[in-house]
């Protein structure tokens, strides 16, 4: 069937912030989309909250609207563009739970609008559970007994039905939010309920558990013709009972007969077939391990993560063709362009291996629990490809950048026995190295098995690895021969780690490997198993002898990727990698990217001219470097994952375009650093470096109380806080010192003032600073947290020449070529100098928006060469635009429990979005919706508990909640002095004070606000933090700084609805 | 131990010996599916080829009593990147070396199956040998032995000796299946619809097929050049009119020859389970398995007497021809799967239905 011809304008609507259950992926089946849309002449216009996206830029869709992704902001974009159509199942769960409102409220109909792609009666068979169950059943397809239940009581009467353990699934919600396997009724009370609250439709399902089968997925695609195809199948290590997400995932099925693997296949496509899907769909199976029973988990109609990690791992661009399918492509019209011969109607056939970690937070934030079940906890996943199982583990392993590098690690060497077999029943994100560790120990494999049911083939794989690497310990590096060298480099171990358990330098390694013979080779991944030939250059290493990859002519440059999707380092980082091989195209040169991220837009096969889905280790970017021979390597962009291989890029000769690497060094270096304030006459608060804990105390007690406590070189102030006493010290010092320490560790004076940020461009001699920017929380509470403004508004003209000054002089001291991003304390007047980094920062995509400077572009530019002033943007502090644009952080509390969600030094959230309107308190009340925070209704009750240095300061916020209707709460001391000034409180007893008390009110559901600062320390048995624990549960905002208070006031004081604010697309930038 | 893989153009490539030892001659030809190992095995189309498979890691699953499409092992050696030692499935009832040495089959793993499978594709499907032992010796003296190698008549080799009769549940009809080499689950997709089989040898003449009034014949799949057929094909000009009948594979070139159509052999052959295949009828297309080596030539198909029905999306070949000087149709790829995707089952239905008219 050919294009339709009544689709010349469509709204795309993308996924939002990047939160726990919705990343990266999402940008990059956006902008697949978008591409594949113009591509057709068809006009885009799209609409997302996130300014860190690619598809977000002005050449991705030709109208951009960056505005909140809330149903009455988007009818009135549908009302400005008059789109003919709109595209819903790219956006992720957010995008598609958005169209789904507004077909549902008939406004698409009122304004002729067509959803393209699966129809809506069709999301509903699979969204709901109810009629998702009735459709399996009418098609025979066997699902988990389960009944969906509206309410506690029934979801108990089920349950007894059924018997324990039971699974409980919110509808509606994103990475099974508040969903989890209970035991007993107690439990099932606690979660079902928390469960049936974040339900959009309030309903959950009330499921069997069948934990101990093997989970399976299949990623299908269907045409409107009724052409159905397999992408993928993956199989999940870990067997069903941890969220799909949270689990390591290998493709294709390892331990499928051809019998099993086409009985789901045809299971899979009967269903799209039965459900009508039009585009891309996902379906997850429990398989029994020991017989052919099966059942349907779950179906997702549209484009998933798990779509995203099929699209890499066979080189099929899933995205892309479910969008020429929504606009009226069938399969086997649609070009298959990675041979540019065949059709998109095929199934792609792998001939390695794809393994998929996912990247927990666990160690940023060590309180959290670490258990995973069936709410997901990951922000992000690294994908390895290679032709064995075991190099492919290894590979993504070393891809997480935990420090670890094989399996054999410290901490589970120490474990007794005994222990260490318990800690095989803890299904969390060490398994994998404990299940390592027992085997070493001579646990039998069935053991393990009865335990952790992951099926044997992989626990012999394990079993390969753990020999090997015991193999190696009992040689000495003279006799190590070919064959063992060979075997080890083919298993996936780096030289690093043959060196160690041979006892080696890795230099003596790496050398007698070359000697040998033993390099890495490259294959190619082309859907195909080189069944034809391949147009694409997408790669992986292996250890043979044969290498695909062919040098060109051409001068080359390599771009290293920022690796997973973690908390400090997020999409912001690929849209920067992106736009710089963008920018080198421009120029002429060939681009080679090397990255690890299946999520991300710089991972696509026609981003660059060629893609090494490879570890960002020294080792397996030297290999690369030996393969291209580039003419040098950008670091600038790819967050701390990139500038950490400097170094080791340096010493092996490639040159590093832009800022010299001993420059970068000077920046982290305190010493240096140091020496270069002085030499400019930059004042910086002050501070010491240290390395025990008796320093420690000694330099915070001469500096005075409170410092910030801080290891160096580090992202998003990981492992730092501010420190209030010598407890606190000690404390810290203790959570730092868990990882070994190569730098040493700082201690500054903390003031609190406000801070400043401010990210430039400098060709070597000049500066062009597209923005100043301010932070709404004073200093203390991380950059990536604070509510950030752009241009400021409360920085008067003599600090900003200040600082312009103090940019100018720092870059020019520190010879950027390039982006650097400063940060800046202003206290009493005075600027003062808090972080340079000589890199690209997490603001460069939105300020790049709101300035209309393509700061990559020309950063890429100056860094191969070129000047400022070739281009027209000019230098020094750029025009500050006429709007108002205001960055809001988001966060993933209420997936990860045991997380303290206070503001301080160490950064906590996972995405950010951005409002824009002509005036602040607009723009912010945008920033803020669009965030996911909730805005207290008028009589709402608001519970304040601040620490006592914040209680004069609370007066005043009180007072302007109370004058806008609210009913104010407030602990004793609080609740009197607020009474004492006239302001109306009720008083609320303390967790120890008896029942009810302040626990019991939130519980009760009438507070739409929770206003709490944090005493000190993060000791997570503090009242605060059950208090703000409680709020996240049940899903009460809960404003841990003054400042952001203030903020909301500002949003409340603006009286406007949803519906009453403007919508602006991006063209007012230009 | 140590084995190679020597092509007929010299190239060598050194890996270790699995199943049994010694010394194998064959065409070498590569499969792209990710499954079903133990059916490729056992598909006596394989008949005199060595099999590479592209999927790196090969034996996972073990090998079990079911999945078989014939009695014994037909290839002639095979080649894999990897041999999974500690096989993972609950049939599994041993490991594939040991069914491989248990039935004398020559393996060879750990060389780089992409490589070979590019050098396949760039140069063309070639002969070559696998040989056991530390060294290869005489490189010289073994090309020229996989130069004289010819697979001569191997549906000979493989049909069945004797008529075999496979008995329906009675109520549906009675197909006679001709044996150029099937796969049994031909046999047992014609069981699913209550069929009563006979299995007749590839010898078998045309009296004989239908001395057991059959209501329609099935021509099986098979190996080897189809203009080695003679018989085969005269024995099929005999039968065409007389029944209606349904032809896969080889079944389906046979019948091209004996209506005058030409076949020729492809570069390096279709063998796999991801073919999309286009139902011209239906203007759908599906995904479909297979395994063969020649095709027919489009030039030389007689408009007056068929048409295609299905073409193959990715090269354009023709996947399979409707007559119309009979109640006759054949594809060229393998409807019964087994390994691979079912998706094209609905043409023994189409077959029934023929019958039934």
């Amino acid at each position: 069937m050919p294009r339709r011809n009544d689709i010349h304008k469509v709204l795309v609507i993308g996924s939002g912030p990047i939160i726990i259950g919705q990343a990266a992926e999402f940008d990059y089946a956006g902008t697949q989309a978008c591409q594949a849309l113009k591509e057709e002449g068809i006009e885009v216009v799209l609409v997302n909250s996130n300014p860190a996206t690619i598809m977000t830029d002005t050449n991705i869709a030709d109208k951009v609207y960056i505005e909140p992704l809330k149903a009455e902001v988007v009818k009135n974009i549908i009302r400005a563009e008059k789109p003919d159509s709109i595209l819903p199942t790219l956006g992720g769960q957010t995008g598609l739970n958005l169209a789904m409102e507004l077909a549902e409220s008939g406004f698409l109909e009122e304004q002729g609008v067509k959803l393209l792609g699966t129809a809506t009666e069709a999301i509903k068979m699979a969204e709901d559970r109810q009629d998702f169950k009735d459709t399996m059943e009418r098609i025979g397809e066997p699902c988990i007994a389960s009944k969906v239940v509206t309410t506690i009581e029934d979801a108990v009467a089920f349950a007894k039905e059924i018997d324990y353990p039971v699974i409980v699934r919110p509808a509606y919600t994103l990475g099974g939010t508040g969903g989890g396997i209970v035991n007993n009724e107690e439990e099932l009370r606690e979660i079902g309920g928390h469960g049936l609250r974040l339900s959009r439709v309030h309903q959950v399902l009330i499921e069997k558990c069948i934990s101990g089968w093997k989970e399976i997925e299949y990623e299908v695609m269907r045409d409107s013709k009724g052409n159905v195809i397999t992408v993928c199948n993956m199989e999940n290590i870990d067997p069903v009972g941890v969220h799909t997400g949270d689990s390591i995932v290998v493709a294709p099925s390892q331990t499928l007969a051809d019998k099993e693997y086409q009985m789901l296949r045809t299971s899979a496509l009967k269903i799209i077939s039965a459900l009508g899907i039009q585009g891309g769909c996902n379906v997850q199976y429990a398989l029994h391990p020991t017989s052919f029973e099966y059942a349907v988990i779950e179906v997702n109609p549209r484009v998933s993560r798990s779509s995203a990690l099929a699209s890499k791992a066979t080189g099929y661009p899933i995205a892309k063709v479910a969008s020429k399918i929504a606009i009226g492509y069938g399969l086997d019209e649609i070009k298959n362009a990675v041979t540019g011969k065949t059709y998109a109607c095929f199934e792609p056939t792998l001939d390695y291996v794809v393994v998929k970690i996912p990247k927990w937070p666990f160690d940023k934030f060590v309180k959290a629990k670490r258990t995973l079940g069936t709410q997901m906890k990951a922000t992000g996943e690294v994908m390895s490809i290679s032709s064995s199982f075991e190099a492919a583990l290894m590979k993504a392993i070393r891809s997480l950048e935990l420090g670890i590098f094989t399996l054999e690690q410290d901490v589970y060497k120490r474990l007794e026995g005994n222990e260490l077999v318990r800690k095989l029943s803890d299904i969390n994100d060490e398994r994998i190295f404990v299940i390592a560790e027992a085997i070493r120990r001579s646990v039998t494999l069935e053991e393990i098995y009865e335990i952790t049911r992951i099926d044997y083939f992989f626990l012999c794989k394990i079993k390969e690895l753990v020999l090997m690497e015991e193999k190696l310990k009992t040689l000495t590096p003279d006799q190590l021969t070919r064959e063992i060298l060979k075997k080890a480099k083919k298993m996936g171990f780096t030289d690093r780690i043959i060196a160690k358990l041979t006892g080696a330098a890795r230099e003596q390694i790496t050398a007698l490997r070359k000697q040998q013979g033993i390099t890495a080779a490259y294959k190619m991944v082309d859907t195909c198993a080189a069944e034809f030939e391949a147009a694409t250059p997408y790669y992986y290493s292996t250890y043979d002898d044969f290498s695909e990859v062919k040098q060109s002519e051409r001068e080359k440059v390599l771009v290293l990727g920022s690796g997973p999707i973690r908390i400090g380092q997020g999409i912001e980082f690929d849209y920067c990698s992106v736009h710089s091989v963008w920018a080198l195209k421009e120029m002429g040169y060939e681009t080679i990217i090397a990255n690890n991220n299946p999520e991300t837009v710089s991972t696509d096969f026609d981003t660059a001219d060629k893609l090494y889905f490879e570890p960002l280790t020294p080792e397996d970017v030297e290999n690369i470097v030996e393969a291209e021979n580039p003419k040098g390597a950008i670091v600038q962009f790819g967050g701390q994952t990139a500038i950490k291989l400097t170094k080791a890029l340096d010493e092996m000769g490639v040159k590093i375009f832009g800022t010299e690497p001993e420059s970068v060094d000077a920046a982290e270096d305190r010493e240096k650093f140091d020496e270069i304030l002085e030499k400019t006459g930059i004042p910086r608060p002050r501070g010491k470096t240290i390395f025990t804990l008796k320093e420690a105390l000694e330099a915070a007690n001469e500096l005075g109380y409170p410092v910030l406590v801080r290891p160096s070189y580090v992202l998003g102030g990981q492992g730092m806080e501010i420190a209030y006493n010598d407890k606190d010290v000690a404390e810290f010092m203790e959570i730092i010192n868990r990882t070994v320490q190569e730098h040493p560790i700082l201690v500054d004076k903390y003031m609190m003032g406000k801070e400043i940020e401010v990210d430039a461009i400098c060709d070597g001699e000049n500066i062009l600073i597209p923005g100043i920017m301010e932070h709404l929380e004073r200093a203390g509470v991380h950059s990536g947290d604070s509510i950030s403004v752009y241009p400021t508004q409360t920085v008067g003209d003599k600090i900003k020449k200040v600082i312009v000054d103090y940019t100018e002089r720092l870059a020019k001291a520190l010879k950027v070529v390039g982006l650097v991003n400063i940060q800046y304390v202003v206290y009493n007047n005075e600027v003062y100098v808090i972080e340079v980094n000589p890199r690209s920062s997490r603001t460069v995509p939105y300020i790049s928006k709101v300035t209309g400077i393509p700061m990559v572009n020309l950063a890429t530019k100056c860094m191969m060469g070129m000047k400022l002033s070739d281009f027209k943007f000019g230098t020094g502090l750029y025009k500050e635009p006429e709007y108002v644009s205001v960055k809001v952080p988001v966060f993933s509390f209420e997936k990860l429990h045991d997380v303290d969600i206070s503001l301080g030094p160490e950064m906590k959230s996972t995405g950010e979005v951005l409002g824009i309107a002509d005036n602040f308190p607009e723009a912010l009340y945008k920033g803020i919706i669009a965030s996911g925070i909730r805005l207290p209704q008028k009589g709402d009750g608001i519970l304040m508990t601040v620490r006592d240095t914040d209680k004069p300061e609370l007066v005043h916020i009180a007072e302007e909640f109370e004058k806008l209707g609210f009913t104010l709460y407030a602990t004793g001391k609080t609740a009197h002095m607020l009474n004492h000034n006239g302001i109306a409180t009720n008083a609320v007893k303390k967790l120890d004070e008896g029942s009810p008390n302040i626990l019991d009110l939130i519980q009760s559901g009438k507070l739409g606000m929770i206003i709490n600062t944090p005493t000190k320390g993060r000791k997570p048995d503090r009242d605060g933090f059950k208090i703000r624990r409680k709020a996240v549960e049940m899903s009460i905002p809960c404003l841990t700084s003054l400042d952001t208070a203030l903020a909301v006031i500002k949003c409340l004081k603006l009286g406007k609805t949803e519906g009453e604010l403007e919508v602006l697309n991006l063209d007012i930038f230009k | 131990m140590k084995a190679f893989l020597l092509l007929e153009d010299g190239t060598v490539f050194e890996g270790n010996s699995f199943g049994m030892e010694g010394g194998v001659v064959g065409e070498v030809v590569f499969n792209t599916g990710m499954t079903g190992y133990q059916e490729v095995l056992t598909d006596p189309s394989y008949c005199g080829q060595i099999v590479c498979m592209t999927y790196p890691l090969i034996g996972n699953y073990g090998v079990n009593i079911d999945d078989i499409e014939s009695l014994r092992p037909q290839v002639k050696g095979f080649i894999v990147r990897e041999l999974c030692k500690t096989p993972s499935n609950w049939r599994s009832i041993e490991s594939l070396n040991e069914y491989l040495k248990r039935n004398e089959i020559i393996g060879l793993e750990g060389i780089d199956t992409r490589a070979l499978t590019i050098i396949l594709r760039d140069r063309g499907t070639m002969k070559g040998t696998i040989v056991t032992g530390d060294t290869l010796e005489e490189i010289e003296e073994k090309i020229q032995e996989v130069k004289k190698y010819t697979i001569s008549n191997p549906v000979l080799q493989v049909t069945t000796p004797e008529v075999k009769h496979y008995g329906g549940s009675g109520e549906g009809y009675t197909i006679a299946l001709l044996d150029y080499g099937l796969k049994k689950n031909i046999v047992r997709s014609l069981q699913k619809r209550n069929c009563n089989v006979y299995v007749f040898p590839c010898t078998a003449t045309a009296e004989e097929v239908l001395a057991v009034e059959p209501d329609g014949i099935m021509l099986s799949n098979g190996p080897g050049d189809p203009k080695d057929c003679g018989f085969q094909i005269e024995n099929i000009k005999k039968l065409i009119g007389k029944k209606p009948i349904f032809g896969i594979c080889l079944g389906h070139q046979l019948t091209a020859l004996a209506n005058g159509a030409n076949t020729e052999k492809l570069k390096y052959g279709h063998r796999g389970c991801n073919h999309p295949v286009k139902d011209l009828d239906k203007d759908m297309t599906y995904i479909t398995s297979q395994n063969h080596g020649y095709t027919i030539v489009k030039e030389s198909l007689d408009p007056e007497i068929m048409e295609i029905s299905h073409i193959n999306m990715n090269d354009g070949t023709i996947e399979g021809l409707r007559y119309k000087n009979a109640p006759l149709f054949t594809v060229q790829f393998h409807p019964e799967a087994s390994p691979g995707p079912g998706d094209t089952a609905y043409l023994f239905d189409e077959f029934i239905k023929m019958i039934a008219k």
